[in-house]
């Protein structure tokens, strides 16, 4: 193969990849944040406490994380299908890809939220504010760093999980090297998508490294254990 | 209008006799895996409009449970709550959130923490505009209000800085500010000085206390430091395992014979020199403490007195002497000069004797 041929087929598998990633990616920030939340509101002791809705959505969550992502794939073909109307191509990918990676960010956003100091909300609370002002004007922000790492984190899985979308016929970067790279002997073209994917996902990390560092303007919270000097003097 | 931080403002008392923070038989249980832990038990707290009042106790005596009670952090397990005439155990309601008559009673509540919970993710002005948002004020009004109060704490060259990048006693400022911000009544301060150094804690202390003279604010705070109570409070309690075990204003509480807080508040060392002598503690306030006692007494019985320790301080805006002297014989010889020095309007303990010694001076005392 030259690299006449090579070009347009990599140029529309990088497309393919970025919107397939791009899409997944949105909708399982959407759908994984309020999730997320939701795993640690109601929790024991959380400002929502209900152990039983807790339990459902853990289960529910670890179920969903615990599939394969190409069984995971394969057994939402009958919900694809009344989304997007058709089981193969791109739009067709999105929908797993979606499904599989909620869960998984429901899970960072969990332990990220978890990370908040539970003063602050104890603070919002004495201000007079509800548990949707906490939400909003403290767990949120104030995880915000972690909240981008995760981001950054499901991004590169679901670049991962893109390439398990070729069975599909979604095309990508992962199909071209398992088609062309794997089963033509193309191995010219395989390490090709393998650089280009190692690039792609470099950049992802370092860019979401950044964010979440230049936001990261946190101090040191704890203070220095309380010194005990009482009644020292008595009797 | 800028306080100066670390000099003490001349003592011209805002209390009076109403009270704004009132517990009722307060009991907070704590159950967790069949084991119950009892961290309030039975707390009637009477704090009066104006005061500073202190709540000293150890770690685990129940402290932190009481403070959280007052605005209801914490549900009491039972007994009342009652903050500027408003009956708040009522205002809560039987589920664990917290309704909108409960928020609306705790935004007139100021309360400062230990650790300080501000926000990371906010300027200094925007976490002093928090509560204000809470409150549903406009953006203008919001930055108004929180720079006149950053003015207020000394911090209006840092609106724009992070919590970071301030200091423990600056971060503490901007948590004053904020708790500010809804023009509360009752500030509660919740070991606010705990996490500072000596110094940074005399300015913060200042600090309520100038609040509390200008602004005429009602402050409840809970500390173990005894430094604490003895530079800002009007009134304090001391709690142990649950329960209040003394409390009233400063002078009542030097006038209480044997207060374990007047002892603590007015440290005096040393020992008998000997098995046959009378160790006894005198404590001035006021007039008494003009007079020529000792003296007198030294003259009018023809004893030697010898002085252990004495001392002279301020505690509570109060000008209080105490010291401890020694007197040749048992306390049974020393009855007659112990009397004189009764009548004399001093406060008179007997220190280091036995048991019986205490029952005898209870006896005297009656």
């Amino acid at each position: 193969m030259t690299w006449s041929e090579m070009q347009p087929l990599l140029e529309q598998a990088c497309w393919d990849t970025l919107y397939m990633v791009g899409w997944s990616t949105l909708i399982a920030v959407v759908g994984g944040l309020p999730l997320g939340i939701l795993l640690v509101l109601t929790d024991r002791g959380g400002l929502l406490q209900n152990l039983a809705a807790n339990k459902v959505i853990g289960q529910v969550v670890n179920i969903a994380r615990s599939l394969p992502f190409i069984i995971l794939m394969v057994a939402l073909m009958g919900f694809t299908r009344s989304i997007t109307g058709t089981t193969i191509g791109r739009e067709a990918a999105i929908v797993p890809l979606a499904i599989g990676a909620i869960p998984f960010f429901a899970r960072l956003v969990e332990t990220a939220v978890r990370e908040v100091d539970h003063g602050l909300v104890e603070a919002v609370q004495s201000m007079g504010g509800n548990t949707w002002t906490i939400v909003r004007k403290v767990l949120v922000p104030e995880s915000l760093p972690s909240l981008i790492s995760s981001t950054t984190t499901t991004i590169v899985a679901l670049i991962g999980y893109s390439a398990m979308a070729g069975t599909v016929g979604a095309g990508g970067l992962g199909d071209i090297a398992i088609r062309y790279g794997y089963q033509r002997f193309e191995t010219q073209l395989m390490w090709i998508t393998v650089a280009i994917l190692a690039v792609v996902i470099s950049v992802i990390q370092f860019a979401g490294d950044y964010a979440a560092r230049s936001l990261h303007r946190r101090g040191a919270h704890s203070g220095p254990a309380p010194k005990l000097r009482l009644l020292k003097a008595a009797s | 209008m800028q306080l100066c931080p670390g000099t003490p403002t001349p003592a011209h008392s805002t209390v009076t006799e109403t009270h704004v923070i009132t517990t009722t038989d307060l009991t907070k249980v704590y159950r967790s895996r069949g084991r119950e832990v009892t961290a309030l038990d039975g707390v009637d707290l009477h704090v009066r409009e104006g005061e500073v009042y202190g709540v000293i106790g150890q770690s685990g005596a129940g402290k932190s449970s009481l403070i959280r009670c007052v605005n209801l952090l914490e549900r009491p397990t039972s007994g009342t709550v009652t903050v500027a005439g408003e009956d708040l155990t009522a205002l809560a309601g039987r589920g664990p959130r917290a309704g909108r008559e409960l928020r609306q009673a705790r935004s007139r509540i100021g309360m400062v923490f230990q650790h300080f919970n501000l926000l990371s993710s906010r300027t200094v002005q925007d976490n002093v505009e928090l509560p204000l948002e809470i409150l549903g004020k406009s953006g203008k009004e919001r930055s108004r209000k929180a720079l006149e109060l950053l003015d207020l704490v000394g911090l209006a060259d840092k609106a724009g800085a992070y919590p970071a990048q301030l200091s423990g006693g600056q971060k503490q400022r901007v948590g004053i500010a904020r708790a500010l911000a809804g023009d509360p009544k009752v500030l509660l301060s919740d070991e606010a000085t705990s996490a500072l150094d000596p110094e940074t804690t005399r300015s913060i202390l200042a600090l309520l206390r100038d609040l509390n003279r200008q602004l005429g604010l009602t402050v409840l705070l809970i500390t173990h430091e005894m430094d604490v109570v003895k530079s800002v409070c009007d009134s304090a309690a001391l709690m142990d395992n649950g329960r209040i075990v003394e409390s009233g204003t400063v002078s009542e509480l030097l006038a209480t014979p044997g207060s374990e807080l007047a002892a603590a508040l007015f440290p005096l060392g040393g020992e008998a020199s000997g098995e046959d002598r009378t160790v006894v503690d005198v404590t001035f306030q006021g007039e008494s403490a003009t007079q020529p006692v000792i003296s007198q007494l030294a003259r009018t019985y023809n004893i030697d007195i010898s002085i252990l320790g004495a001392a002279i301080d301020t505690v509570g805006g109060l000008q209080v002497g105490r010291m401890r002297i020694e007197l040749p014989g048992r306390y049974e010889d020393n009855v007659v000069p112990i009397g004189f020095l009764r009548e004399h309007g001093l406060q008179i303990d007997v220190v280091g004797a036995a048991e019986q010694t205490a029952a005898l001076v209870k006896e005297s005392a009656e």
